[in-house]
Formats: C-alpha cells, structure tokens, sequence
C-alpha cells in the first residue's frame, strides 16, 4: 500500500472539485472494496476524499412514481427499506444475496457500482493483466478462468484481452429494473442509463464504467415499474454465503390475466456488465405462462456464449438458471 | 477419583480468549520494535538477476532490505535446518542463494520503522528473474513417480504395506468390482491467525521469541540450530495459538527472517505474514489415488488395490500414509498397495488435519459404497459382514475397536432404516435428496513428554508442559486432569504451556497431545503426590506415619484416609512445613512400547449425511450429519464435541468446496485470500450431531484416550460423496465436488 493523503469534504461540489485538481485522487466510500484492492497494490491512490459526510443517504419517492436511492445509502439500508422491499423486492434479494451482513453494513450503493471485477489475476501483481496493468496480457485467458464471462468478451488482441466479469449482484437487478444513474461532475449534473452505465472490455479493458473522472455518483433513480409481483433473482455460487455469483439472474414479469405483458431478465457473473438480451425478452411478451417458451429464450441470450475452459460449464448452468428464473418469477415453478 | 475428567467443562482460557486478553504472535511488543516484511517471488523456478536495494533503503524509514545478497553467514549443513517435522531431503533455507525454487518463495525482508513503511517499501522492490522452464502439474507427470527417500520421519510414518495373497487372481475372478481415480486438490490450513514472529533482542544479547507455532521447543531448536546460538539464548513462548491445523508443526519463514533481522540490526523485530502469504508454504499435497476393489458372489470383499501418487517439493519427500487404511478397516485376502512421489517446483507439502488419512480413506470409503451398490448390500449390511477385528497388515488385534456401536447407533440416531436405496429415489421437486454413509479411522498415538507440576505455598497446583493448544482445549484437558489427580479443587489449579523453559512435550499433532502430555501430566502429579504424602507422614503428630501410600487418596486438597476420610492433612498445610518454598516434582511419562506394540491402536467412527442437490443446478446442501466416534475414553464432552464438530464442517469443506487451484503457466496459486479460496460458511452448515461411543481401552496409555482432533474430518468427505451419489446416481471422485461436476 503506498502513502496517501486525505480529505473529508462536506458537500458535492467540493467533493468533486478535489477529485478533479488532484491527480491520482479516489473517492472512499465504505472503502471494502478500494482498502482490499490498495492493500493488494492495484489501486494506488495518492489521495483519498472521504465522500461519508455528503448528504446522499436518503432513500425517497420521485415525482414520477419511482424511488431515488442516494448514493452513500448502505447495501443494507437499501434492501431492508420498507420501499425497497415492497416496490423493488427483486433489488433488495439481489443486494442480500450479496457480500455478508458486514459487508452490506458498509458496502454503499455507489460503491458497489464501481467495484471491480474479482479476477485472481486482477488481484495479483505477480500475473499479468491488461485490466491492470495495460498491455501486460491477460493472465485468466489460458489459465484459471472458472468465474469468467462467457458473453461480450474481448478476446482477440493479448494486449487488449480480458475476460473479466463485473460482480455485482445489485448491478443486475438494476439492469432488469433499468435503474437510470446520477451523477455529478465537473460539467454539472448528467443521468447515465443503467445499460451504458458499465461497458463491456473492448479494446480498452482498463476501463470499467463511462463514467468520467471526476465525476461522482450521487443517486440511483428506480423507475416506478419495480415487478413486485413477479420475479425472481437466482444465484448459483461455491457456498451458500460469501461467495460472488458464478451465474445470476434477475427476473421481472408484468402478467396480466396469464398473459405476459412486460420481461426483463439480466445475467450476471458472465460478462463485463450485467447482460441483457432484448430479443429474448420479446420473445415472452403477449405469451400466456404456459405457451411462454422459457427454453428458446434462454437459447437466445446464451447464443454467441464462449467458455474458456474452466469456466465453458456457466453457458448450460445459465441456461438452467434463466429457466428457472422464469418458471419462478411467473409462479409456475415445481415445488422445491 | 474423578471429579473433572469425563465432565463437560467450558473452557479455562475461553474468557481470556473472547476478552482479548490472550495475545498472540503478533500482538506483543518491545520498546524499539522494527517491522519486517516479506518480500515473495513471482516466478516459480529461475534466478534473481537484480534486486533493486538501493533505491528501497532511500525511503525514509526503511531500516534494512535483506536478501541473498547481504544476508549472514548460516549454517551450512541440512541437519542444522530440521525441525521435529522435516520430512527427508534438504530444507528449505530462505535466502540461501539467488535461486529461485518455487513461487511465492520468500526472495526479501524489508525492515523499516513501522509496518506500513514496509509494506510500502515491499510493494517497490523491483526484483529481475533470469526464469527457466518449471513443471507443478502433478497430473502431467504420473510418469515420474518414485517411492519416497527414507528418513528419520519415515518412522513415523509407515511405508505401503506388503501385498498378501494375489490380488490379480482374485479381482480377475471376482464377480462384483469397482475401480476408480480419485484426485484430490491443494488444501492450505488457512488458520484465522496468520504466521508471526515477534523477536525481542533482550539487552543481554539474547532473544525472547513470541512465535506462531505448534511446538515452542521445535521453534527454540530450530534458531539456535540455523543460527548457531546456545539453546539457552533463545526462549521461545507461544501460549496461545489462532488455529494451525499442522501448519505449525513446522518453523516458518517469517521466523527465520525475523531471527535474522534482529540478529543483523541487534533491535527488536516482528514479521508477520499476510493472508496471501499463507499460500506460500506447505499445504495438503494435491494426490491421485487409484482403487480396485472385488467381492465374491456372497459380498464378501476379496481384492483391494490402493495406489497413490502424490506431489512433493524437489529438496524434500514429504510422505502420508494414504494407502495402509484398508488393511485396519477390511479383513480382505488379497491385497496390493503402492505410494509414490512426484517432485514438482512447489514447497514441500506439510502435514495437515489427519494427513493421509483424508485422503485415504475417502478414496477407499467411496469405493466401498460403489462395491456395495453394485452388489446390492446395503452400504452398512456390506461392512459389518466385512468387518475386521485385527489389523490385517500388522496381523495384530486392535486395543479396542467399537466400530460395529459406532454404525448401530449413528445409524439409529440418523434414521438410516428410511433409506430406499436406489439412487435418485427420494425427491422433492427439484431437489434430490441423498443419505450416504462412511468409516473414519485414524490411529491412536502417545509420545514421550514431560511435565512439572508444584504445589504453591498457597496451596495452588501449578502445572506446565512445553506443548500446545491450538484451540483444541488442551489447556481445559490438562487442568482436568491434574485437578482429578491430586484431588484439588479446579479453580486452585493452573496449567500453562508454550514456552520452551517448560519441561519438554513433542510437536502437538497426530491427535496425541491428550495422550502424550496427558499421561505426563498424570505423571508428574501422582508424583508430586508421593512427595507430598512423604512429606505429610514427616508432619508432628502425622496421622498417616504407619500408613502406606495404597491406604491414601487425595480430595478436596486433602490427603485422606480411604478408610476414613475424616482423617485427613490438607495440601495447605503439607506445603506449610516446606520452609517456605513451593513443592514441585518434575516427570517423565514414556509410552508403554512392549505392551502397546501387541496390538493396533485406532480411533473409529461412522458418518451418516444427508443432501439435497439441485437437480438442474448440480448445488448441493449438506442437511444433517452424525458421527458417531468410538475414540476411547472423553475427557470432556464439551471439548470433544467441538473437535469433532469442527472436523465434520471441514470435512463438508473438503468434499464440497476447499482447493487451493494452482495456474501451472506461472506455477502459482491464484485463490490466495479467503474471498476466493472457499471453505464452508455457517450457511452451508445446518444440523451436526456428535454420538461418542463407549469405548474402555486399558493399553493406548494410561488414560485410555485416543485423541479427537483429527478422527472427526477422516469420515465426512465420503460419507457426503456418497450421499451425492445416492442422490444423483453420479459417482464423484475428485473433490471438491463443485456443481460443475454435476450438471
Ligand atoms: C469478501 C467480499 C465478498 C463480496 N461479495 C459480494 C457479492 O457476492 N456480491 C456483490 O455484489 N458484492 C460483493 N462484494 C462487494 C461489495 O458489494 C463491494 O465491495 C461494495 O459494494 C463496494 O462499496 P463501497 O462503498 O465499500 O465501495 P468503496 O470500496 O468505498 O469504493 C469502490 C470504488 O467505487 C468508487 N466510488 C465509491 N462511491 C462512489 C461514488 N458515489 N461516486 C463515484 N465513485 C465512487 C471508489 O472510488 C472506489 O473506486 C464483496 C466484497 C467482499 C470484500
Ligand atoms: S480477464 Fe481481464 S482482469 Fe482478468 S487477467 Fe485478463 S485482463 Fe486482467
């Protein structure tokens, strides 16, 4: 860990006005992400600003129906949140599927849209890594790739390679809610849909988010549509707690008089960001339950999925899962 | 008389221990203390061309950047470099030279002010490698598989044994058989406390040495030995220890470095290793066992074949017992076993809970269910009419072996008679469910110790031992016992262990610390008591001048007349005629080798789980477990348990999840932290149910114990593996058993 000096501002703008005059500067939230990765000589930050004292916490109802989550509110907080768990209960079972009890007790909501992908390699100085270190190679690309992507891999270039995935459970049920971000930076204020608010490796692997430097994540805005009523999130992991996802799915389905009127579904654990498919999600609207082909629509979000070896298992295990997924967000599931 | 011993008593160090008041390795201090960190290589074999040293001491507050370069001269012979656990060959000597033989090999120590200084400092070493190709994948090279050297620790540790019969002729001929491959992984002990030493260099020249170990004396032995110091310069003290599960039965590198910063810099040092760094020594060899078992038409088992080839380091032939079990277990004619070696650039492998044994058995275990399923035996039915009554191999009756109580009353207590035994038969929705069984043995052991035991002059038994607690409650035990002994009240005694000042007690592992430094202290105690019966009988007006010691038993801190207790001389006043001065007596308790030799010594149990396995997920949830141990006499109920409890979740740990995976491009291990490297959390652990056995063994050792720390893990992996199979209909046999495996 190298030396670093810190800062503690008290509004947004300061924050962000830090961010930008320092060079090498990082923002600190509940720091269980960050801390890790300094200890490990991946980030190396010379200054830290301490974003804890800015008024984000809050958890509030917008104008149109929705919910605003600040971006400094816990992981907890959140899932335990009497809105949250009525309106957007497929959030808070992804957030509690989540870290462990501590961790969510620290871990923030703008945190853990941020936090980076747990490749060994990523983690470990002595492997090469193009996320890492640009242009070093990409160490999981013919070694031990078992919690690899299987989708939107970049995989052609050994200098640009990386196979990464982003872990975040939350991140997924985002996607399926299509969370819209908040951020503010040096430009003023701009809102970033949660679909391009990560991005997949490319040619520059390094780079995780959109989001520019400088700029500060201050809230989650939840649309009003928040699938209370069906949906589910399924995570297959190694243990049954503490474990990141080797495969998650997060479920929503409108189903009016058994026909299906609206379908979300988003993987995670098998790419660079929570993954999408609009055409399979097509594919379930105005079909009753029972005619709804789960199957076929799993098919299509898994077509183009490539295993690296250890992890080629994830393309059937995600298949399984989305099935499942679906057969338990529209309440036809087998009893288990 | 025994108030104590068969008692379910807390802890006594459990207070010490939840308040914080225990200090471990690293947590003692000394005025001026420097901070030492290591530096590890990132290349598996080659040699270090460069180490950028100058630029390192620039940043202010670095004190010392050691490396093969400027290091002291050492020892120069292998000997000097043995601990109590070396296996044979040459032991690793950090910073010996500027090859590099493993990764993660520890190539620097930075010492600087502070330890952030260090870590720092670490993160800017720059170190050039001239590499050269390194081989660590044990499944590529099976072809290079030679029996192990021999050496003083291979009298521990028994070769293969002999082949009876013909075991070709019979398998050929047999009707029903089963052969399989079995591969287990890497395993790292992982014990919560990471490795640490905190040497203070005394003003007189000599060292104090706060050490992580399992063996106080081991440590002691080992610096005076690589450093060249008379014994008596280097007190080594380790009272309490985080976990080390055999991870300290071996000095570590930071000992080493810490040693010899404080040597070189004449200061106070302390290294401590991070969790990362505890992948980067000895560990549960990765092993590839292969097994061919026959039975004859009537289910009687004939033929076994167990073949084992195991990794090893290239300096030294780490060994297990991992191919002896079945002749304890199985009274087969025909018999066949082979243990070999494979050296691979790693670090020697280094003995971890019931090593061999957890490996062994559950190859042997598995392929007992799959026999029995073949045959169509049920799994219990197949091994109590193969049931033996005498080590086959050493051709000798055991002590004691209630086994056949250990499959009736787990299997009472599990329910085993609702089994429909076809594979896949019992369901619920999705989930599969499963019960499976399996044997566990391990063997019952006693070493040499020693132990002092006096009596205070205000009437306090204060007894010491230079061996260990690992958190397996050997200071709860031992206080038991003396307490029993002497008759005294268990808040009057007090038992210390972990410094090498105290009279001296082996390694602590092997499960034999309650029979080796238990039998000492029992010892040393019934000692003190015959001096201090003499003494009493010396008394004014002693009640017990024409009395023989036989006539005599000591309670409530009194001497007492067995006929008549009411005549009686308290402890108290005893010590009282002493001048002043405490009364103590030091002992030596030596295993009764002539009658221990006539028979097989074992610990037994038997491991019933159940699962359910996601039928399209290949997830599967261990539901309830019991082990029933027949483990001779319980010193404390409470205590036991959680040895064998503990045993039982790494057990689940193992079967299921524990694998510490290597990357053979970098020979590296890439799991190195507890997010990653995954063993059983509390949601994966639901009901465990301990059942101990009666058991009265008069020959294992004087208290009839056979040790509980490793018999409670050797069982499980089978035992859950089977129940897999028993849900799912597939035969698993490389562990862990992630859901890739099942899908
Ligand atoms: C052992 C372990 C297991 C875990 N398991 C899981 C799991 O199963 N599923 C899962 O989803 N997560 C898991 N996590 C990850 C955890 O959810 C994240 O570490 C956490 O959410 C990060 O939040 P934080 O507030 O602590 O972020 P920090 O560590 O403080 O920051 C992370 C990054 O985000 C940046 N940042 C923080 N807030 C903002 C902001 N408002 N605007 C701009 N940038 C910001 C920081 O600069 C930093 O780069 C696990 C973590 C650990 C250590
Ligand atoms: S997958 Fe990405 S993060 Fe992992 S080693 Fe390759 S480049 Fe680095």
């Amino acid at each position: 860990m190298n030396r670093f000096s810190y800062s503690r501002p008290g509004n947004v703008d300061t924050a962000v006005g830090e961010l930008t005059r320092h060079e090498g500067a990082k923002f600190i939230a509940g720091g269980t992400n960050l801390l890790d990765l300094m200890k490990e000589n991946v980030e190396r930050p010379n200054h830290l600003i301490d974003i804890n004292h800015l008024a984000l916490k809050t958890i509030e109802d917008t104008e149109d129906g929705g919910l605003r989550l600040g971006a400094l509110a816990t992981n907890a907080d959140t899932a335990y949140n009497d809105k949250v768990e009525s309106r957007y209960p497929l959030l808070s079972q992804a957030i509690l599927a989540g870290a462990s009890a501590q961790l969510r007790n620290m871990a923030t909501n703008g945190g853990n849209l941020f936090q980076r992908t747990r490749c060994y390699y990523f983690y470990d100085t002595g492997t090469p890594c193009n996320k890492r270190e640009p242009g070093s190679g990409c160490g999981a690309f013919n070694g031990f790739n078992r919690i690899h992507a299987i989708l939107g891999t970049s995989d052609e270039n050994p200098e640009t390679r990386c196979i990464a995935t982003h872990p975040s459970d939350m991140a997924v049920a985002l996607a399926a809610l299509e969370a819209i971000i908040r951020v503010t930076g040096p430009n003023g204020e701009r809102t970033v849909p949660i679909a391009d608010f990560h991005r997949l490796p490319g040619n520059e692997p390094w780079l995780d988010t959109t989001i520019q430097p400088g700029e500060l994540v201050t809230a989650i805005d939840l649309p009003a549509k928040g699938f209370p009523d069906y949906y589910a999130y399924i995570k297959l992991r190694d243990r049954q707690s503490y474990a990141f996802a080797l495969v998650s799915v997060a479920v929503g389905l409108e189903i009016e008089n058994n026909q299906i009127t609206d379908a979300r579904i988003a993987l995670g654990g098998v790419a660079h960001k929570p993954w999408r498919k609009p055409e399979a999600e097509a594919m379930l609207v105005g079909k009753t339950v029972t005619e709804a082909d789960f199957q076929s629509v799993a098919e299509t979000i898994l077509s183009g999925a490539k295993g690296y070896g250890h992890n080629t298992f994830k393309i059937e295990l995600a298949k399984r899962a989305i099935v499942r997924a679906l057969q338990r967000a529209a309440k036809t599931e087998t009893e288990s | 008389m025994t108030k104590y011993i068969g008692k379910s008593m807390s802890r006594v160090d459990g207070v010490a221990k939840v308040t914080g008041k225990a200090k471990y390795a690293a947590e003692y201090s000394a005025p001026d203390l420097a901070y030492g960190y290591v530096v590890c290589s990132t290349i598996a074999k080659g040699k270090i061309t460069r180490i950028n040293t100058d630029e390192v001491l620039q940043i202010p507050g670095v004190i010392q950047l050691f490396t093969h370069e400027n290091r002291p001269r050492l020892a120069c012979f292998d000997l000097n470099y043995k601990d109590q656990d070396a296996p044979p060959g040459s032991p690793f000597r950090p910073l010996r030279d500027e090859k590099v033989v493993y990764n993660g090999q520890p190539i620097a120590l930075v010492v600087a002010e502070t330890f952030e200084i260090a870590r720092y400092a670490a993160s800017l070493v720059k170190v050039e490698y001239e590499q050269e190709d390194h081989d660590t994948a044990l499944e590529h090279n099976l072809h290079r598989g030679r029996g192990p050297k021999s050496g003083v620790a291979s009298l521990l540790k028994s070769p293969p044994p002999k082949p009876r019969g013909d075991f070709e002729k019979a398998f050929q001929a047999a009707p029903f058989k089963t052969t399989g491959q079995h591969i287990h992984s890497v395993e790292h002990h992982n014990p919560i406390e990471m490795f640490a030493s905190t040497v203070v260099y005394e003003k007189n020249g000599k060292l104090t040495i706060y050490d992580k170990t399992q063996g106080a004396p081991n440590s002691q032995m080992y610096v005076a030995q690589v450093f060249n110091l008379p014994f008596k310069d280097v007190r080594v003290i380790s009272p309490y220890v985080g976990g080390a599960f055999g991870s300290g039965l071996r000095p570590q590198y930071q000992l080493f470095l810490a040693v010899l910063a404080a040597l070189e810099l004449k200061r106070s040092v302390r290294v401590s290793l991070t969790r990362q760094q505890m992948f980067t020594f000895g560990h549960r060899p990765a092993t590839v066992q292969n097994l061919s078992l026959g039975a004859t038409a009537d289910g009687t088992l004939d033929a076994i074949r167990h073949d084992a080839i195991a990794e090893t380091s290239r300096f030294e032939d780490y060994f297990e017992i991992v191919v002896n079990w079945s002749g304890m277990l199985y009274p087969a004619e025909n018999t066949k076993s082979t243990y070999d070696l494979v050296p691979l650039d790693v670090f020697t492998p280094l003995d971890m809970r019931a090593p061999g044994g957890v490996t062994g058995v559950p190859a042997l275990e598995m392929e007992i269910d799959e026999l029995a399923h073949k045959i169509g035996m049920d799994p219990i039915e197949f091994r109590l009419k193969n049931y033996t009554e005498k080590d086959m191999d050493q051709d000798l009756p055991f002590s004691s072996k209630e086994l056949r109580e250990c499959f009736r009353q787990g299997a009472e207590r599990f329910g085993w008679s609702g089994r429909k035994p076809e594979p896949r038969s019992m369901r619920r929705g999705h989930t599969l469910i499963g019960w499976g069984m399996a044997t566990g043995i391990w063997e019952a052991s006693q070493g040499p110790a020693r132990a002092e035991a006096v009596l205070t002059v205000n009437g306090k038994l204060r007894v010491t031992s230079a061996t260990a607690d690992i958190g397996t409650g050997t200071y709860t035990i031992m206080t038991q016992i003396a307490a029993d002994t002497l008759g005294m009240p268990i808040e009057d005694v007090i038992f210390r262990l972990g410094d090498s000042d105290m009279p001296l007690a082996p390694i602590e592992g092997g499960s034999w610390t309650a029979a080796t430094v238990g039998t000492a202290v029992k010892v040393a105690c019934e000692d003190l008591g015959k001096k201090l019966f003499k003494m009493a009988q010396k008394m004014k007006n002693s009640p017990f001048a024409d009395v023989k010691q036989d006539d005599i038993t000591f309670a409530d801190a009194h001497i007492r007349l067995k006929s008549d207790p009411s005549v009686a001389v308290s402890l108290l006043d005893i010590v009282g005629t002493n001048g002043g001065r405490a009364v103590s007596e030091t002992s030596t308790s030596l295993p009764s080798m002539l009658e221990q030799r006539k028979y097989a010594r074992a610990a037994h149990s038997a491991v019933f789980v159940e699962v359910e396995v996601d039928e399209d997920f290949g997830t599967v949830r261990v539901t309830r477990a019991v082990t029933a141990v027949a483990g001779g006499r319980i010193l404390n109920p409470k205590t036991a348990r959680s040895q064998i409890v503990g045993g039982m979740v790494w057990g689940i740990s193992k079967a299921l999840e524990e694998e510490s995976v290597m990357d053979h491009q970098f020979g590296r291990f890439m799991n190195h932290n507890l997010s990653e490297y995954h063993v059983a959390v509390h949601a994966d652990i639901r009901e465990l149910d301990v059942i101990f056995v009666e058991e009265n063994d008069t020959i294992v050792n004087p208290l009839g114990v056979k040790g509980l720390g490793e018999i409670g893990i050797v069982g499980m992996p089978a035992a859950v593996a089977n129940a897999i199979f028993h849900a799912t209909g597939k035969r698993v046999r490389s562990l862990p058993i992630t859901l890739d495996k099942l899908l």
